[in-house]
């Protein structure tokens, strides 16, 4: 039954395979450390404190609660702002997404494309990269840099005026926030460029012979190639606006864990993260079931090619 | 690469071919659409940037003239020096260094042997520990926040010191670590095992061909990493919160210029206290000496990237960072 269970057993060569366990474990080691300490320890810790009521007597101590829910039960009652925050976060998310894509996308290509004066572009474009952080972006948001300057001077919102309130209220939304959707999409930009610059330029070629213009090899090819891509950047994306500093769900958890402690606390703050985490969960799954391949044959070919070589 | 110019009946065709993605000449219309898109989304980047900068420069009186939107009338410095006291800016700028780079060489190194590990070795429960990683780099850090926070507060970590930092960046456990070692996994996944596995044959033990043969191949991975990191640990303000502790002040332990740059507020009236209550017009805080300090504690790492942006655009697309 044990040489069954273990394919390996059928290797002649088992020392080697040990060895090669061990090396790896070895490399791993300090990483496998910090992980069970600070993720998987803490994660665990984490679950407990939300269940039971924390009181600093001598270090952490934990007692029980009414029922063991109960914490989770309050941040559905004690935080009125909950489902309006998560709301907006929701909307902001669906309209934002895209978006961020989209530009990506599109600035991936430009910049992959043949220019002149690339470097400089790059230069440029890489810049939210280094300085798009949560004070800097406060100070200009505060300063109303962060808006399209149109919109300043109501030329857009007289246009708008004529459509129906519930449309022209996102519009107006996210023209406010269109530069710092921008500002948002660095990495972004970088992982498609670097996703673009491994499409092999025979492919466009052998379909340009076949007859296809751009817009078709674009359809056709890198959108396809692409796929993997956006959905890994649709992924970080939802993650870093789900965790990033300006999130007001995040600010409000921080508020309910270290502002309010004796009405809410450590382990009221501890079971509304969970809360969160849970609902970025659903929006992961969401974004991953929309985006994930139709037929998986391309990326799983893909995967054993690699693996082959 | 140049294809020759097609026949002129097909001309028509020939530009339309060229609207994207194709990397052989473009049609006029097309160029100039493409060039007028850069620029627009250039001048969206820089926009921010040049308004910080022509704001800083800004005297009083420009402040409040609005003909004087960009270019000020006169040029001052007295923001930046208030800027400068106000975040007390040289002692803080030494301290973020230090917590920078300490913490960015450890994640390095650390994440590099793992993504090391991960690529080269198959071992027992390797799937086990990479879905570890994956759900380490999607689960908010604030789940873990308080408990990583007890943690090192029943060990006496938290005392402004740089302790927590290096204990975490050494244990693969820093600031966006999980995707620094995504992109070493990346990378070595795609060095061609047999040059490992040669110098093996020829005698290299498993950590000799490692730091002989691995590390050298693998400079871009390194490089980018280091400057993302780098860049990520002068930004991130939560964790450097917690990791000084709420008690931690500039004089007695570490600070960071963004945690200087989030109480700026704070900071200027309690450095301009006296002041503001006998002058209350003059030295009052305004936009200008804000943008200053918003200039300022970003303009170590725009001087890096202007040194280093060779470096990091190209080594962008060599190291790959995609996940496939």
């Amino acid at each position: 039954m044990a040489t069954k269970k273990n394919p390996l057993a059928k290797n002649r060569i088992t020392k080697r395979r040990l060895r090669e366990w061990g090396y790896g474990y070895l490399f791993l080691l300090p990483w496998i450390v910090g992980v069970c300490i600070f993720f998987v320890y803490s994660m665990a810790t984490s679950l407990n404190y939300s269940v039971h009521k924390i009181v600093f007597d001598q270090g952490v101590q934990t007692q029980p609660l009414e029922f063991w829910y109960k914490n989770y039960v309050d941040v559905f009652t004690l935080e009125t702002d909950l489902p309006t925050t998560l709301g907006s976060f929701t909307i902001s998310l669906v309209l934002q997404l895209p978006i961020i894509i989209a530009f990506s996308l599109i600035i991936a290509m430009l910049l992959n494309g043949n220019i002149r004066c690339r470097s400089v572009f790059r230069m440029i474009f890489f810049l939210p990269v280094i300085i798009a952080t949560g004070p800097v972006m406060n100070m200009l948001t505060a300063q109303g840099v962060a808006t399209v300057p149109m919109m300043s001077d109501g030329s857009l919102t007289q246009l708008l005026g004529n459509l129906p309130t519930f449309i022209s209220e996102p519009i107006t939304e996210l023209f406010n926030s269109l530069i710092l959707i921008l500002w948002n999409s660095g990495i972004q930009i970088l992982i498609f460029l670097s996703g673009l610059q491994k499409v092999s330029s025979t492919m466009y070629e052998a379909a340009k012979i076949d007859g296809a213009n751009g817009w078709e090899s674009f359809w056709k090819i890198t959108l396809p190639i692409l796929k993997p891509i956006i959905l890994l950047n649709s992924v970080y994306t939802v993650v870093a606006l789900a965790t990033g500093g300006n999130n007001e769900i995040i600010e409000l958890i921080y508020s309910a864990t270290y502002l309010t402690p004796w009405t809410k606390g450590y382990s009221y703050g501890m079971a509304f993260s969970w809360i969160y985490t849970a609902i970025i969960g659903v929006v992961l799954l969401v974004v991953f079931l929309l985006l994930k391949e139709k037929s998986d044959k391309h990326v799983v070919y893909e995967q054993k090619r690699i693996k082959l070589h | 690469m140049r294809l020759s110019m097609p026949l002129k009946g097909a001309r028509k065709d020939y530009y339309k071919k060229k609207l994207l993605g194709s990397n052989d000449r473009r049609g006029w219309i097309m160029s100039f659409v493409v060039y007028l898109l850069l620029i627009t989304i250039a001048f969206i980047y820089l926009y921010p940037v040049l308004y910080m900068f022509s704001r800083s420069l800004m005297g009083k009186n420009d402040l409040l003239d609005a003909s004087a939107k960009w270019i000020p009338s006169s040029v001052t410095l007295s923001n930046y020096n208030s800027a400068i006291a106000t975040m007390d800016y040289w002692n803080s700028l030494w301290k973020n260094l230090a917590i920078a780079l300490v913490s960015t060489l450890c994640q390095v190194f650390v994440c590099s042997l793992a993504g090391y590990a991960f690529a080269r070795y198959n071992f027992p429960g390797k799937m086990i520990w990479m879905g570890v990683l994956i759900l380490s780099f999607l689960l908010p850090a604030q789940t873990i926040a308080v408990p990583n926070f007890l943690l090192f507060n029943s060990f006496k970590l938290v005392d402004g010191t740089l302790k927590p930092f290096i204990i975490t960046s050494i244990l693969g456990q820093g600031f966006k670590s999980c995707l620094c070692i995504l992109i070493f996994y990346n990378f070595h996944r795609q060095v061609p095992q047999s040059l490992i596995e040669a110098a093996e044959i020829d005698g290299a033990g498993h950590i000799k061909a490692y730091f002989q043969i691995a590390i050298p191949l693998s400079a871009a991975a390194i490089i980018v990493v280091t400057l993302f990191s780098f860049v990520w640990y002068w930004n991130e303000v939560d964790l450097v919160r917690t990791y000084l502790g709420s008690t931690n002040d500039r004089n007695t332990g570490l600070t960071t210029l963004m945690l200087e740059l989030n109480k700026f507020e704070d900071s200027y009236n309690a450095v301009y206290a006296t002041h503001a209550q006998s002058t209350t017009s003059t030295n009052r805080l305004n936009d200008a000496i804000k943008m200053a300090g918003t200039m300022l504690s970003i303009a170590p790492m725009m001087l890096m990237y202007f040194f280093l942006q060779k470096q990091f655009v190209e080594s962008v697309d060599k190291a790959g960072i995609t996940g496939e």
